[in-house]
């Protein structure tokens, strides 16, 4: 490490073996382990949101909202035709939308330490690849080698398409690379924000006189930042799920 | 110059990108609240807009950090 500190930022990102060797393709990590949570979480969440009463309780309210912001955003983005690419775009929205919220829960307290799966850029890469194969086998299935068309601009001079069509490839091209940054270097960032202040905290404690007003400071900070961590990890979910829904718009209508 | 030093400084100097796209940021949501007070009813409907040129303008500040943290911790 360049910097020579007794904070850590990093360590909080290490993925560790639960069980097994980290070097054998069967360890069982603390990634796979609050994946694990977070499948529980979720399938919680839905079955108690899908019983179907008449009078919705809080949680079926809170289902029904989810779903239906999230269909009404596939069908504003696809059109009607859309409705059959939301159970990606639902599960990849709530997936990244309650690993953010449970890696920010501040169970550290009780000895747990909640891993933020989804700053992994492995993860959240291959949910954008996921993302691009959906809009490439998409677009090659209803257009064939049309497809193709997608780079080449209507309504200009030739010379300008011929400018503008590789800029186009190379733009589709980056799509799954900047689809996955962005979750990933949102909580990433946050959290080694999160990290930094936190040990500001117990470094003023522990420096007395001037630094019980710098930890104060840092503790109000930290809050807030908490705070905003919440919004940006429910901005990113839906950012991740609108981008997705756009660039499936583009591979079934063509422009 | 020492390597760790010359790493601290060009993470710093990545680090002002932050700042540019924060200024993004700002413009999107401010142009965005002009409009809406002009025509608040049709605010609502513009909201995909508005959180897709929030993430055009977010990513690139992302990257900004991202190439500050590569400097900071490369060895």
């Amino acid at each position: 490490m360049a910097v020579e500190s007794k904070i850590d930022p990093m360590h909080q990102f290490q993925i560790q073996p639960i069980f097994g060797d980290l070097g054998s393709p069967f360890a069982f990590t603390n990634s796979a382990l609050w994946m694990m949570v977070l499948l529980a979480l979720i399938t919680g969440f839905m079955i108690l949101g899908m019983r179907r009463e008449l009078v919705p309780g809080r949680w079926q309210a809170a289902a029904e909202g989810l779903v239906g912001a999230l269909d009404s955003m596939v069908v504003t983005s696809i059109g009607p035709s859309g409705r059959k690419y939301l159970p990606w775009v639902f599960s990849s929205f709530i997936f990244i939308l309650f690993a953010n919220f449970v890696g920010s829960m501040p169970f550290a307290i009780t000895g747990v330490h909640p891993f933020t799966v989804t700053s992994q850029f492995t993860v959240t890469g291959v949910m954008s690849i996921i993302s691009f194969l959906i809009v490439l086998g998409v677009g090659f299935w209803k257009h064939g080698l049309h497809f193709l068309s997608l780079f080449w601009p209507k309504g200009m001079p030739v010379g300008l398409k011929l400018l503008i069509a590789p800029i186009e490839f190379i733009s589709f091209l980056v799509r799954p690379f900047s689809l996955g940054l962005r979750p990933f270097i949102a909580m990433f960032a946050g959290h080694i924000l999160l990290d930094v202040f936190g040990n500001f905290i117990v470094q003023g404690f522990n420096a007395g006189g001037s630094g019980y007003v710098v930890s104060v400071l840092c503790f109000l900070f930290v809050t807030f930042i908490n705070a905003l961590e919440l919004l940006v990890g429910a901005i990113q979910a839906y950012v991740f799920a609108l981008l997705t829904s756009m660039y499936i718009n583009d591979a079934v209508n063509l422009h | 110059m020492e390597l760790a030093s010359a790493q601290v400084i060009g993470a710093g100097l990545a680090a002002i990108g932050v700042g540019a796209a924060a200024a993004g940021v700002g413009m999107v949501f401010g142009n965005f609240l002009q409009g809406a007070l002009r025509n608040p009813a049709a605010a609502d409907g513009q909201f995909p807009r508005l959180i897709f040129g929030f993430a055009a303008a977010e990513l690139l500040g992302l990257m900004a950090f991202a190439v500050a943290m590569i400097i900071l911790y490369a060895r």
